[in-house]
């Protein structure tokens, strides 16, 4: 079997797997990180979602193998030192979750998001989001944490 | 006819310090970090993995299995088929504590002989790895024979259709025989009559079903599952042919149940591979194994024939109800009743007849879903009352006002209702919250509806259902709650704990809540028909006040005063009107300790008991009581694509209190997107009861993109029976959204799609079926 090797979460990780071990059964079942969700076969829920190289990535749709080398981050890499990440934080302030199912895919999603448009409009939150879907809160907390955490007011 | 509120002063409007406030809640934290164990994140050493085998048809016979193959695959270490298990069922109790009903739900654990529907279970394989487990599936070998199904409920009705099982397909009836239906009608000045279809439904809670089970060195099985009934130990033991004590449900935190998790969904079949292995083995749903896997939202046909006088007031009510329960039996009777309680909806009728039955039928088997019956009535209720206020050229909101049922008056059962029924006030207040009307643009029409509702909370009171729970109070003075409860995302767990912290005077973080395992915690019942907060809380509530009445006792003592002067708050005892005379709450719980005082309580909580309803009249007490709301929605319509866009929706409900109102308006804006889903987009289609939707590619949830920001307004009657006069918000909170989306899209196109989902297509053809005929070009 091949060997992977990557970091995770600023942690050098490595594990032997078959050649179709998707990265986010390692991420479960070899490094036991289970913040990460499986919530669908088809690649559309999202809850799955972690960073790759710093982008978000829904990791059911990727093979272990083809993050050999990168960086990845989960929900648990998210928090430094017991402080929550800002965008935990502002889920958590804003009661954008219910079941918190889909909440570690949201939240990585979401932090994604800012990185790449710092100043996000309604809109575009939620066209952002369409990849994760939630059945319990009818995003109206999710979208406003997320502005919340993007620095805006009147959420 | 006024929106005012009635003066409610059941319940004392106690100076609450932490119910009523928007707390963040205990679980919120761990979730937010990815730290909360979800029942599939556990594992155990020497783990085996699982799979079950379906059947891919709906209707035949089993002629051949061979798994000899599938057996002899190395690190398959267990196949089981019906031959190898004795001839036992899985019976649906009643899921909850008294045992004393029945229903005669069985069905088989793995097919024998007939497969009634698609995706009933053929085989259980156990193996080292879970592709092991998938390749052992696709290794056995059978033959299915078909046989004549039958798929729809009107047909399986008539003679001659195939019979599902048993003698005939009819699975329930009931029926409503109130005032004099025929006086009713003759009083009438205009009878208007529709009949309203609805679909199968997927709940597709975002965590598909999964367990991890064990035996332990006391013979125990031990079941760690996603569930919302950890009672289910009883008919799982019954299943396994072993003692109710020798079954363990762990329950974990739910990633959503709605229902679906209402029924055993893979407890059976774990209890087995870990019994027959003596490994411990999990099994763990795929998206798809979830879509065929678990109980869907009845399909009903809802006639409505209705009497009304020239200004609007309703003299008699006939209405038929027809609900496909698919194969199996499961919770198709209660759901059918909950259907006939709320058949009228929130009116007052003094002439109802209602007959209804629910049919088998070799489509997937339907069971429990948030509204449970009664929201396919509201969908059927609703849009009458709209097509009523068309009919007479009135207001709807104003025929409702006519019409809507007040504290005292009877319900179509018979019952009185005792407490508060603000449907004005939150018809009202929703309607009034679409504000400004959007503009019309060219194709696209708007529209506006309205919804109001008549749902239960608690179960229904001939099951005699009771919760317990366990309150005390450790010598450094912080909290402990136990309860069986389970947490499906609504945050249960946390309104107890809001509850002991209130009444003994800590803060929420105080309090440690330990929930949902049936060898530790009191049984607390199911999280179901709106019950947790009513039941479990109520029962959190008797053990807190007994255990406050113990130190607020022992204090007075201290103090020299009585103990009507002594309140606890920021864990302390104090004088109510001499605050300076004041100890902190944990030198009390000391005292208390070394005086033997009990530190904690285990208090059971009854609901009202009843006999049954009149089997003739369907007359009688059938809940604990009920909630009244509304909800209303402005929607966008493209009369050229036929594609709807929501641009508005606002639930207004009487919660009695709100325990948390965050978690409230969670629940809220949680029922508008179901209900949305609902009424525009989701439908498990079965084309010869063979499921054509197994997947989010087919099956369409609405998406953030699909969602407006939803309004939310909370009213307080302090009227219920729950704790500090609480009533409910899970199911109620998706009951009214479908229906007020379809007099909304009714309201902007002129024409009426009279069955969900309201597709652009089906809106295109209504459209186009309006249209003058124009002969052939
Ligand atoms: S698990 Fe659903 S998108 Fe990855
Ligand atoms: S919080 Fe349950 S799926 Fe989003």
């Amino acid at each position: 079997m091949p060997t992977v090797s990557m970091t995770v979460n600023g942690q050098p990780a490595a594990g032997e797997v078959e050649g179709r071990t998707l990265l986010v059964e390692f991420l479960r079942e070899h490094l036991r990180l289970t913040g990460t969700h499986v919530g669908c076969d088809t690649s559309q829920c999202g809850a799955c979602v972690v960073h790759v190289n710093g982008k978000s990535v829904k990791s059911c749709t990727m093979l272990a193998a083809q993050a050999d080398g990168a960086e990845v981050t989960t929900i648990e890499g998210l928090a430094t030192n017991g402080e929550l990440h800002p965008m935990q934080a502002a889920f958590k302030e804003h009661h954008g979750l219910q079941c918190g199912f889909c909440t570690p895919g949201m939240v990585m999603s979401a932090v994604d998001l800012l990185n790449t448009n710092a100043n996000p409009s309604e809109r575009e939150i939620r066209e952002w989001l369409e990849g994760n879907i939630c059945r319990c809160t009818g995003y109206n907390n999710i979208v406003k944490a997320i502005q919340a955490a993007a620095g805006q007011t009147g959420g | 006819m006024t929106g005012a509120p009635q003066d409610w002063t059941r319940a004392p409007n106690v100076n609450l310090r932490q119910v009523g406030k928007p707390l963040v809640r205990t679980d919120v934290p761990g979730k937010a970090q990815g730290r909360t164990r979800f029942a599939g994140d556990h594992v155990m050493p020497n783990m085996l993995h699982a799979k079950v085998l379906r059947a891919p048809k709906a209707s035949a016979r089993l002629t051949r299995l061979d798994a000899a193959k599938a057996r002899a695959l190395e690190g398959v270490v267990c196949v089981l088929t019906a031959a190898d298990l004795a001839d036992r069922r899985a019976a649906t109790d009643i899921p909850g504590q008294t045992g004393r009903k029945r229903l005669a739900t069985d069905q088989q654990i793995l097919v024998r002989e007939r497969v009634r529907y698609h995706g009933e279970p053929l085989a259980l394989i156990a193996a080292e790895t879970l592709a092991l487990a998938e390749r052992a599936a696709d290794l056995i070998e059978y033959d299915l024979e078909p046989l004549p199904g039958v798929f729809d409920p009107v047909e399986a009705l008539k003679p001659g259709a195939p019979i599902v099982q048993g003698t005939d397909n009819v699975v329930a009836t009931y029926k409503v025989r109130k005032g004099d239906l025929e006086a009713g009608f003759a009083e009438a000045e205009r009878v208007v009559e529709n009949t309203f279809r609805t679909q199968f439904v997927e709940h597709a809670f975002l965590e598909p079903e999964v367990g991890l089970a064990w035996v332990d060195e006391n013979e125990v099985i031990n079941i760690r599952v996603s569930t919302q009934v950890i009672e289910h130990f009883r008919a799982i033991a019954d299943a396994l042919g072993v003692a109710h004590n020798q079954v363990r449900i762990l329950g974990s935190m739910v990633g959503g149940g709605f229902g679906g998790k209402e029924d055993v969904t893979v407890e059976i079949y774990l209890a087995l591979l870990a019994q027959a292995t003596g490994r411990p083995v999990r099994l763990a749903y795929t998206r798809e194994d979830s879509f065929f896997g678990h109980g869907k939202r009845h399909p009903f046909v809802i006639t409505h024939r209705t009497g009304v006088t020239q200004d609007g007031r309703i003299t008699a009510v006939q209405i038929t109800m027809t609900a496909d329960a698919g194969a199996y039996v499961f919770l198709s009777p209660y759901v059918l009743l909950y259907a006939v309680v709320a058949g009228p909806g929130p009116y007052r009728i003094d002439n109802v007849h209602i007959d209804a039955r629910a049919v088998a039928t070799n489509n997937m088997y339907t069971s429990a879903f948030r509204g449970f019956g009664a929201a396919q009535a509201c969908v059927a209720h609703e849009q009458q009352m709209d097509e009523i206020a068309k009919e007479l050229g009135l207001d709807r909101l104003e025929l409702r006002r006519r019409n809507f049922l007040r504290t005292g008056d009877e319900i179509a059962t018979g019952y009185a209702i005792e407490s508060a029924v603000w449907s004005d006030d939150c018809m009202t207040k929703a309607w009034a919250a679409l504000g400004e009307r959007a503009p019309e643009d060219g194709p696209v029409k708007i529209g506006r509806g309205v919804a109001t509702y008549q749902q239960s909370y608690g179960r229904i009171t001939w099951l005699h259902d009771t919760s317990e729970a366990w309150v005390g109070v450790e010598i450094d003075a912080t909290v402990v709650v136990r309860s069986g409860v389970t947490d499906i995302g609504a945050g249960q767990v946390s309104a107890l704990a809001q509850i002991a912290a209130e009444l003994l005077g800590v803060s929420l973080g105080e309090v440690t809540v330990y929930n949902s395992d049936s060898a530790t915690t009191p049984l607390a019942g199911t999280t179901t028909a709106t019950r947790a907060l009513y039941m479990t809380g109520n029962a959190v509530h008797l053990a807190a006040e007994a255990l406050r009445g113990r130190l607020i006792g022992r204090a007075a003592e201290e103090f020299g005063v009585a103990p009507s002067e002594v309140d606890l708050a920021e864990s302390r005892a104090f004088v109510i009107d001499a605050p300076d005379k004041s100890m902190a709450l944990k030198d009390l719980v000391g005292i208390c300790a070394s005086e033997g005082i009990h530190r904690s309580e285990l208090a059971m909580f009854r609901a009202p008991f009843t006999g049954e309803i009149d089997p003739e009249t369907g007359q009688g007490r059938v809940h604990p009581d009920y909630a009244f709301g509304a909800h209303a929605v402005e929607v966008a319509v493209d009369t050229e694509t036929g594609e709807v866009t929501v641009l508005k929706s606002v639930g207004a409900h009487d919660v009695g209190q709100a325990i948390n109102p965050a978690a409230v308006a969670g629940q809220i804006e949680g029922g508008a997107a179901q209900g949305q889903g609902y009424a525009l987009s989701e439908a498990m289609i079965y084309r010869d009861g063979e499921l054509m939707t197994p997947s989010f590619s087919e099956y369409l949830i609405p998406t953030a993109m699909d969602m407006p920001r939803v309004q939310s307004i909370i009213l307080e009657s302090r009227s219920g029976l729950g704790p500090f006069g609480a009533k409910g918000i899970g199911e109620p909170a998706l009951t009214p959204v479908a229906p007020a989306i379809a007099n909304a899209v009714a309201d902007a196109i002129g024409r009426r799609v009279f069955e969900l989902p309201i597709t652009p297509e089906r809106i295109v053809m209504a459209l186009r079926e309006a249209e003058p005929r124009k002969g052939p070009r």
